[in-house]
């Protein structure tokens, strides 16, 4: 057993919208080093599962360990609420997210997309946070874009400029929400170099995807959801190549 | 050049109108114009900050009052609110004796207070608008890296809002300048007020409204070039790169 806590560990989230029961007890332990792939169709809850990971959603029942600690929650009128609030912006600075819409803050550059949260979050001095910044553009391949604005460039390059910004947090996990569904065909290939890479030098990750290949090639687990549950988890050669469940056979067969 | 300033030489030395006197009326309008709508806005800008934050929030005794107070000022005509505040103060219980007196006597305290709160009111809905347009995935992020709503607000909602609001909060400055013409209504000798003053005076309403059309021209000019400096400068994040 290693010694160093458990970067995330998730347990029995349960979360509803309205009178629709949208994640009905899913588990997941992401240990240093596993890149953890969610697939599912949509409506099956993965960016749900996975946005309640860093209480974008708040789950209404479950448990919630990043790095050895454990979300306290307690009960209100609204439901069920974090009970301190310190203690939610200290574990969201310990798990960076990557959004499907890139959401880069449009009136800052590239640059300070980066140094923003480092700086501001974590008191970080400013020097320090442009150096690192500095580093982790040259390692996306965007330091030619250092100043320019979000909507001066590419999907490709703005999700890349996302990914620096998540990688400036030092965090524990990486989250990434489909990552690559809001790209142009031939610009999915660099972000997806710039994943590959972070889970060969041994990041620990949990992403939403619909990139099989990504999948299959690159993570250590792949979980397969269906309406809120787990339906098939386990070894990317085993859940992908040799599925068991019906439903998943399907998901994987060609579509056209 | 030069037979354009004989030209305009002959022109001077042949009316009786725009003498030293005249054109020192002007010159004293101008000042107060300038103050008054300076004055205004500045201050004005002041209040609908936070009161554009109030308006934003789901809070209800904060939003109510705050949209009350937007409506009835831009529900009613400045020069009606204006007539209001100038005729009312007078029928206040006591102010006549109180040390407020002096201050509120003076047309140009009445006329600042109208116009503030009528360009607050403004302001307050053009950064309500700017605010509620922030795009939601920016909030997420912000939330996502561990920003609390205060400092979301300061370093994301704000400096975001701002800048979509800088084309519409220029046109409310132009259009709180030509307002402040309605000033000379109450007495106040604005550039307007020196202007009637001059048509009064010389039975001249072309000479006398022309050239002060002309001084307002330059200001809305000197106004527009500032406001287009701003936003080359502000939203440069919307523009192409060069």
């Amino acid at each position: 057993m290693a010694t160093t806590p458990i970067p995330l560990e998730v347990r029995n989230i349960t979360k509803r919208f309205g009178d629709t029961d949208v994640l009905k007890g899913l588990s997941l332990e992401a240990r240093k080093g596993d890149v953890i792939t969610l697939i599912g169709a949509s409506g099956s809850g993965k960016s749900t599962f996975l946005r309640c990971m860093n209480l974008l959603e708040k789950p209404d029942a479950g448990e919630l360990i990043v790095h050895g600690e454990s979300v306290r929650f307690k009960n209100t009128a609204k439901g069920r609420e974090p009970a301190d609030w310190k203690q939610v912006v200290r574990m969201r600075a310990k798990l960076s997210m990557v959004f499907q819409g890139f959401n880069l803050w449009a009136h800052m550059t590239v640059l300070e997309n980066i140094i923003e949260a480092p700086i501001h979050v974590l008191g970080k001095p400013r020097k320090e946070a442009i150096e690192h910044a500095e580093a982790l553009l040259e390692r996306v391949g965007l330091s030619h874009r250092a100043n320019a604005y979000p909507a001066q460039i590419s999907g490709g390059q703005q999700q890349r400029g996302a990914i620096a910004r998540g990688l400036a947090m030092d965090p524990e996990v990486m989250l990434f929400d489909e990552p690559t569904s809001a790209l142009d065909p031939e610009l999915v290939g660099d972000v997806l170099k710039v994943m590959h890479g972070l889970a060969e030098e041994g990041r620990t990750m949990v992403v939403v995807t619909h990139e099989m290949g990504f999948a299959r090639d690159v993570s250590s687990q792949v979980i397969y959801l269906h309406e809120g549950l787990v339906e098939e988890a386990g070894k990317p050669a085993d859940v992908l190549k040799n599925p068991q469940s019906p439903r998943l056979k399907q998901f994987l067969s060609p579509k056209y | 050049m030069q037979a354009l300033l004989d030209q305009l030489d002959a022109l001077l030395a042949n009316n009786s109108i725009f003498t030293l006197q005249t054109l020192s009326f002007y010159g004293d309008g101008l000042v107060t114009t300038v103050q008054l709508v300076f004055m205004s806005l500045i201050i004005g800008l002041i209040l609908a900050i936070p009161l554009a934050i109030g308006r934003s929030s789901k809070n209800g005794l904060i939003k109510w009052p705050i949209f009350l107070y937007t409506y009835v000022f831009r529900g009613t005509p400045l020069l009606v609110q204006l007539y209001l505040i100038y005729y009312g103060v007078v029928f206040v219980e006591g102010i006549q004796e109180s040390w407020l007196w002096p201050v509120v006597k003076d047309p140009f305290v009445p006329a600042l207070v109208a116009f503030t709160l009528n360009t607050a009111a403004y302001t307050t809905e053009i950064f309500r608008g700017a605010i509620k347009a922030t795009p939601k995935g920016e909030i997420e992020a912000a939330r996502a890296y561990g920003m609390s709503p205060a400092l979301t607000l300061r370093r994301i909602v704000l400096p975001s809002a701002f800048r979509r609001a800088l084309p519409a909060y220029g046109n409310e400055v132009i259009f709180m300048l030509h307002a402040s013409a309605i000033a000379s209504v109450v007495t106040l000798m604005d550039l307007t007020g020196a202007a009637r003053f001059v048509y009064a005076r010389f039975y001249a309403p072309f000479d006398a409204f022309l050239f002060v059309a002309a001084i307002y021209l330059c200001l809305t000019f000197s106004i527009l070039y500032l406001f287009r400096f701003l936003e080359k400068r502000l939203l440069a994040h919307l523009q192409p790169m060069t």
